[in-house]
């Protein structure tokens, strides 16, 4: 059995986000880029499914320019298999990053295709819903214990109630949650020999698919600076205040 | 414990300039002479540049060196410097353009580019990989291996996912040792492992004690109208008083943004200063806030130089390995300038190596061509020309120093026949906190100035939260003991980002505090505490600041 697992590019999360000076985005030069945090939780987790004898094969895909290799390469640092680099600089957005995802999966028949529930960038949580109504797959979203049994997977996700916990036919979409797993550290031998795994590089055109943006951003600007907060000695003292500026009856 | 380990040919610590111009120079002579080398670099930092800070004003010589035709191969070395400005400042409100002719030579800029250092050092560890070097970033070199004969064999890697409590935690990694012929210590500026080897070697016998500053720096992005791209602006005197050496500068660099920053020397004496606080209010004099004003601060930063210059040069050559760049220490005081120095440094490691490769086997060799090869460069040349004009800035104040530093470099070109001497360590300048007098320094507006929880937060440093505090103390004790009536704890001030606290607990008693994942790595703590009580050692790897284009 294979796992796909879908890896993002994106400004590191320490990073303090600056936007450009004209709003048309987010500043990125020599900015710290790693791998999407949550993809990082699957790929973890692929790789736990696999060292548990249940898959035989990670495959590690990223979508967009040259450099998103270097985020491959952890990947397979990690211990993921091998990788597929889907080359483009065009912007991709959750739609066109699905059917890219959904090619792909025709083409590599996986039986998993584990992704971050969101990329920390744009905060879209949309790419395996889609993924999942394309390829009319079974989803599992914000998976925090996935556990395979046979042709099933068995995926607990926290929601407002408490736990719930669904069984999903494979092959299935399932995205990831933050409390999933610690994802390993990368061990120096295995960063080496990450170098010399095989990439494979393939164009949208090879997977027959456009970019079709159907979403245009406008504008990207910084939330507005908070104002010094006050001290107030009291419960009746905020009361008051509240009272005063209306915000409270 | 068995630990896993590596073989190569050369280890170097550190990706600075100085580590990975070694790098650099190793593989290119190495393809010279048909040697198969296996080299690697470990860096602390997240990634490559994330913990360099410099101003930076960049003389290409050592760079024309390296890689004649950097430019063609696309460096990010592209402002020229085009104007030159120094002032000295005679208050809040006031400072004087000092006229070029006024100005101690090697203050000159001509030729020179405004760089973003930590970006030049990506770019080098691109050349460096592509020439087949490993470039490890995100692990430290926590301790120096040793031979049965002493003789350094490596380093060990940290480990990983080890508790606060010292316990190992879910997906613990044990450090890796990785093993060498030779091991180049790039640290920078107070290396640790360069301090220990220092003490194992002996190799500061008959140098000066090494002096130190400490820079802090911030980025700005500035309004279009105002900025002057290739201007180079420095300033002395205010807010410094004639005793207490130290300046700013504000580069112009790309994308209408400006570096600034404020160095002070690290033998100030009035325990209360507060180096954070002296580079905030400089930012008020006109001549820096009439570019500031309407901008946006970007980014923020801190780390010590070394500036005791020639004469504080430690031996190089130990067995097994070589100390390179500011981890000897090879800035250039008079100049500020270390970053041609330090990838020159490096340079010269590698032919050191390279040259005795093929004269012979060097695994724990003493190699000391590179204390040779240092006496024959221009490093050596520069610093001896330079060498009077740190210790007469010392002897005489800023302004009488300073005039002996413009009649030693303008006139007689460095070469009078005599060296002064400045033998009292940095952490022994201190004067008890009784006698001195605390400056006053102003609120942070919040639109020039601020305050080291939200500067340091522009620093983007993060540390994993449980582990082990990496700022040890000899004697906890010594805070609250001693350092509290004595200096009034002088880190709660030197520490540009807020590390050190002295917090009543729930008793009012004085407790010492240290929060540790606000380290920016500056190393001033290790330098300055007055009773040496504070060791700074490696956290986890990639720990520590995340700095963009600093
Ligand atoms: C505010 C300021 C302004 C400056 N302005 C200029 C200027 O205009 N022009 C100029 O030429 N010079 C300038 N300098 C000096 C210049 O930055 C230094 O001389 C230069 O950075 C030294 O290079 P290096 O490679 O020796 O050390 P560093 O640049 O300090 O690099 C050392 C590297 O080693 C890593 N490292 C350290 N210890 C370990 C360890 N144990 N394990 C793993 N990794 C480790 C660090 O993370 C770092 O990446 C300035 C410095 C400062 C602070
Ligand atoms: S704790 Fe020490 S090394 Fe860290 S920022 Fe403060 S003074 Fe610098």
């Amino acid at each position: 059995m294979k796992i796909l697992v879908g890896v993002k590019r994106v400004v590191d999360y320490n990073v303090r986000i600056q936007v450009k000076a004209d709003g048309s985005g987010v500043a990125t030069d020599g900015v710290k880029m790693s791998m999407n945090p949550f993809d990082e939780i699957a790929v973890e987790e692929a790789l736990r499914i696999k060292e548990a004898g249940k898959a035989d094969e990670v495959i590690a895909v990223t979508i967009g320019p040259k450099v998103c290799q270097e985020q491959l390469r952890t990947a397979l640092a990690m211990g993921a298999d091998r990788a597929i680099h889907v080359e483009t600089d065009d912007e991709i957005q959750p739609l066109t990053g699905a059917r890219i995802l959904k090619a792909l999966a025709d083409k590599e028949e996986p039986k998993i295709v584990l992704l971050g529930k969101q990329a920390i960038d744009d905060d879209n949580n949309q790419t395996a819903q889609m993924l999942g109504g394309l390829s009319h797959w079974p989803q599992a979203t914000f998976a925090s214990e996935v556990v395979i049994e046979g042709d099933t997977a068995l995926v607990t996700r926290e929601i407002d109630s408490g736990l719930e916990t669904l069984s999903v036919d494979l092959p299935a979409v399932i995205s990831v949650d933050l409390r999933l797993n610690e994802p390993r550290y990368v061990k120096l031998p295995n960063i080496m020999k990450a170098k010399r795994k095989p990439i494979e590089t393939l164009t949208l055109a090879d997977l027959n698919v456009e970019v079709a943006p159907s979403v245009t951003v406008l504008k990207t600007s910084a939330p507005a600076k908070r104002e010094a907060g006050i001290k107030v000695e009291s419960v009746e003292e905020l009361v008051i205040i509240l009272k005063e500026k209306g915000l409270i009856e | 414990m068995e630990r896993e380990s590596m073989e190569f040919d050369v280890v170097i610590v550190g990706a600075g300039p100085a580590g990975l111009s070694a790098a650099c120079k190793l593989m290119q002579l190495a393809e010279e002479k048909n040697q198969e080398l296996m080299v690697c670099v470990i860096e602390k930092g997240s990634e490559v540049g994330a913990h360099i800070l410099s101003g930076a004003v960049l003389e290409p010589t050592a760079m024309n060196e390296l890689f004649p035709d950097w430019k063609d191969k696309g460096a990010p070395i592209k402002t020229q410097v085009k104007g030159d400005d120094v002032y000295y400042l005679t208050g809040e409100e006031k400072g004087i353009k000092t006229p070029n002719f006024l100005i101690p030579k090697p203050m000159h800029n001509e030729g020179n580019y405004i760089v973003s250092m930590a970006n030049v050092c990506r770019w080098l560890a691109e050349q460096a990989e592509s020439m087949g070097v490993e470039i490890f970033p995100g692990f430290t070199a926590s301790e120096v291996l040793f031979n049965d004969d002493g003789s350094v064999k490596g380093i060990l890697t940290g480990d990983m996912g080890v508790a606060e409590d010292g316990s190992e935690k879910d997906g613990y990694m044990p450090g890796m040792e990785l093993l060498a012929k030779q091991t180049i210590f790039a640290e920078g500026c107070r290396g640790h492992l360069g301090k220990q080897l220092m003490d194992t070697f002996n190799l500061r016998d008959n140098v000066d004690p090494q002096h130190y500053g400490l820079g802090i720096k911030e980025i700005w992005a500035i309004d279009p109208e105002k900025h002057q791209e290739g201007l180079v602006v420095h300033t002395a005197g205010w807010p410094l008083d004639n005793h207490t050496e130290g300046g700013g500068f504000l580069y112009h660099m790309e994308n209408n943004q400006v570096a600034l920053g404020f160095i002070i020397a690290l033998n100030y004496t009035n325990p209360h200063l507060s180096p954070f606080d002296e580079m905030q209010r400089w930012k008020l004099n006109p001549k820096i806030a009439q570019f500031l004003e309407g901008g946006e601060r970007v980014a923020y930063g801190a780390r010590a130089v070394n500036k005791g210059g020639m004469q504080s040069v430690p031996k190089l050559s130990f067995p097994g390995g070589l100390l390179v760049g500011c981890d000897a220490g090879f800035l250039n005081g008079a100049k500020i300038k270390g970053n041609h120095t330090a990838m020159k440094t490096g340079m010269l490691a590698a032919e050191a190596i390279i040259e005795s490769i093929l004269a012979g086997d060097v695994s724990s060799k003493e190699l000391s061509l590179l204390d040779e090869k240092y006496k024959a460069s221009w490093v050596f040349d520069e610093l001896h020309k330079t060498r009077n004009f740190g210790p007469a800035l010392h002897k005489f104040g800023t302004l009488i120093g300073g005039s002996f530093a413009w009649l030693d470099q303008n006139i007689f070109a460095g070469k009078l026949p005599f060296t002064w001497h400045n033998t009292t360590p940095d952490h022994e300048t201190l004067k008890p906190a009784a006698q001195c007098e605390a400056p006053v320094y102003p609120k942070p507006d919040g639109k020039l100035t601020f305050d080291k929880l939200s500067s340091v937060f522009l620093s983007s440093t993060n540390h994993e939260e449980d582990q082990p505090c990496h700022l040890k103390l000899a004697d906890p004790l010594i805070p609250i003991n001693q350092n509290l009536p004595l200096y009034d704890e002088p880190a709660q001030r030197y520490c540009p980002a807020g590390v050190y606290e002295v917090v009543a607990d729930e008793n009012g008693k004085d407790q010492f505090q240290i929060n540790g994942q606000n380290c920016v790595h500056c190393k001033t703590c290790d330098i300055k505490d007055p009773a040496q009580n504070i060791t700074w050692v490696t956290p986890e790897g990639g720990g520590g600041p995340n700095y963009s284009n600093m």
